[in-house]
């Protein structure tokens, strides 16, 4: 049986971890490939880096990074952030990355989905999705839109017939994440992940709002999650992948416990 | 010298680097006589079947791994390279290399659990093998160790003979197939952890022989 994947999630700006600036005294800010390296071994199903890297003279820093961890770390990991064209794909995965991570660049042009499915295989094109609760509308009848730059610019996508579409065009995954549960640690967003999980046949990868051991048995037992991106809760040091993992199975949730 | 075979169907540099890892020395080749002068054959692959056998027949190294195979050189195949050494496959109607009698599977959509829960297609993620035989490359794994799979087919060879471990995804489906010097896992191996760099490092040291 399929066990449900954890994944922490690293911000990397110019080559260094940025996740919990604010909270300096709590976290190990630095080296991505030392946190890594750190959750591999506690017991990581998965990284997800994402890029936040502003200048694209600077992307060379982030194939570095991405070299680094292939050389240490034996899971698959995925980038994302910043990806823009098949040949950034193809530096990303050439480099050691088993996926990639695809957002505003799918929203501006779609076809960049089907291209990179057609070049490198479905099973390493992530759709990433960034979501705000809207009122229903016509043009968004699922009551969720798809917003880019940050959450600050309205798409006028709904985000159900996005996910649908982006799965016909050959994306293998969708990480979804809730702009409004983001950060927040109260919460993944269950309406939106069970909405878009219940109506995909591709795994859904839930993100944004994690706070605590409850909050991740809900979205991967009620809404239906594959996995569930965490970030805040490992990097403040709130709780190790260890222990969320004991507890998610001593409550009957299928993790993978031994590595 | 360890030859990881280049047929253009990625995945590559994560096998290289568990290798080097490991301590093994290998190169990443596409070249004719330097895989014939290996000493072990890494054969993986991710994408689709029918333009990876293209691939491989437009590089002539369809022939070289069937002579590799019969010289008796242990060959491993993962993901893609366990199914394409069958000999056809459901995806692109692909005839394959034809080193193990059976065809290649697509799980049957819509799938579901044992609990009648609803399968995602791919199979992707962590999931444990039932080993039904023992095999020198998969001495040590324990029946707790998960793997990383991440495919929509899978193998099935003609014969359970040919079969040595299993993995339940809404069907019990084939994961470890072998045949003489040629063992396959339907799972990444380079990126599952401990338990897969074991399985890596087994076949590293392995002679490629195999008493079915």
């Amino acid at each position: 049986m399929l066990s449900k994947r954890i994944i922490p999630c690293l911000d990397v700006r110019d080559g260094k971890t940025t996740k919990g600036i604010k909270f300096k005294e709590n976290v190990d800010i630095g080296d991505p490939v030392e946190m890594a390296r750190f959750y591999y071994e506690e017991g990581a199903d998965e990284i997800v880096f994402y890029d936040i890297t502003a200048s694209s003279e600077r992307r060379n820093i982030m194939i570095d990074v991405v070299r680094r961890v292939a050389e240490e770390i034996f899971i698959p990991f995925s980038v994302g952030g910043g990806i823009r064209t098949i040949e950034d794909m193809r530096a990303v995965l050439l480099a050691g990355a088993e996926k990639v991570s695809v957002n505003t660049a799918a929203v501006n042009a779609p076809e960049i989905i089907s291209e990179g499915a057609g070049a490198f295989g479905s099973q390493c094109i992530v759709l990433g999705m960034d979501v705000k609760k809207v009122e229903p509308s016509e043009k968004t009848p699922s009551g969720y839109e798809i917003v880019i730059h940050g959450g600050r610019t309205y798409t006028g996508i709904d985000a159900l017939a996005w996910a649908k579409k982006a799965e016909s065009s050959g994306a293998g995954e969708i990480c979804l994440n809730s702009i409004d549960a983001d950060g927040t640690q109260q919460g993944y967003e269950i309406g939106l992940t069970s909405l878009i999980s219940n109506n995909v046949n591709i795994p859904v990868i839930a993100s944004g709002g994690a706070g605590n051991i409850n909050h991740m048995y809900d979205v991967l037992k009620y809404a239906k999650a594959d996995a569930a991106l965490i970030a805040s809760i490992v990097h403040y040091g709130t709780y190790t992948i260890k222990q969320i993992k004991d507890e998610l199975h001593s409550c009957g949730i299928k993790v993978r416990n031994t590595w | 010298m360890i030859a990881i075979i280049d047929y253009k169907a990625g995945n590559l540099k994560s096998v290289e680097c568990a290798l080097k890892k490991l301590g093994f020395p290998c190169c990443i080749t596409h070249n004719s006589e330097k895989i014939l002068g290996s000493e072990k054959i890494i054969f993986p692959g991710v994408g689709a079947a029918g333009r990876a056998i293209a691939s491989l027949r437009h590089l002539g190294l369809d022939e070289v791994l069937k002579q590799a195979f019969e010289t008796g050189k242990p060959i491993l195949g993962i993901c893609l390279g366990a199914q394409i050494i069958l000999d056809k496959s459901e995806e692109n109607s692909a005839q394959c290399l034809g080193l193990i009698n059976g065809d290649v599977k697509l799980f049957l959509s819509p799938l579901f659990s044992e609990e009648n829960e609803r399968l995602k297609i791919p199979h992707m993620g962590w999931n444990s093998v039932h080993l039904i035989k023992r095999h020198p490359v998969v001495e040590g794994i324990d029946p707790a160790d998960e793997f990383y799979f991440v495919h929509s087919y899978y193998p099935m060879p003609a014969s359970d003979k040919y079969i040595i471990g299993t993995t339940g995804y809404g069907v019990e489906f084939p994961s470890i197939i072998g045949y003489k010097n040629l063992i396959a896992t339907q799972f990444h191996p380079e990126k599952s952890g401990t338990p897969g760099l074991k399985i890596l490092k087994n076949f590293c040291t392995w002679n490629g022989h195999y008493a079915e």
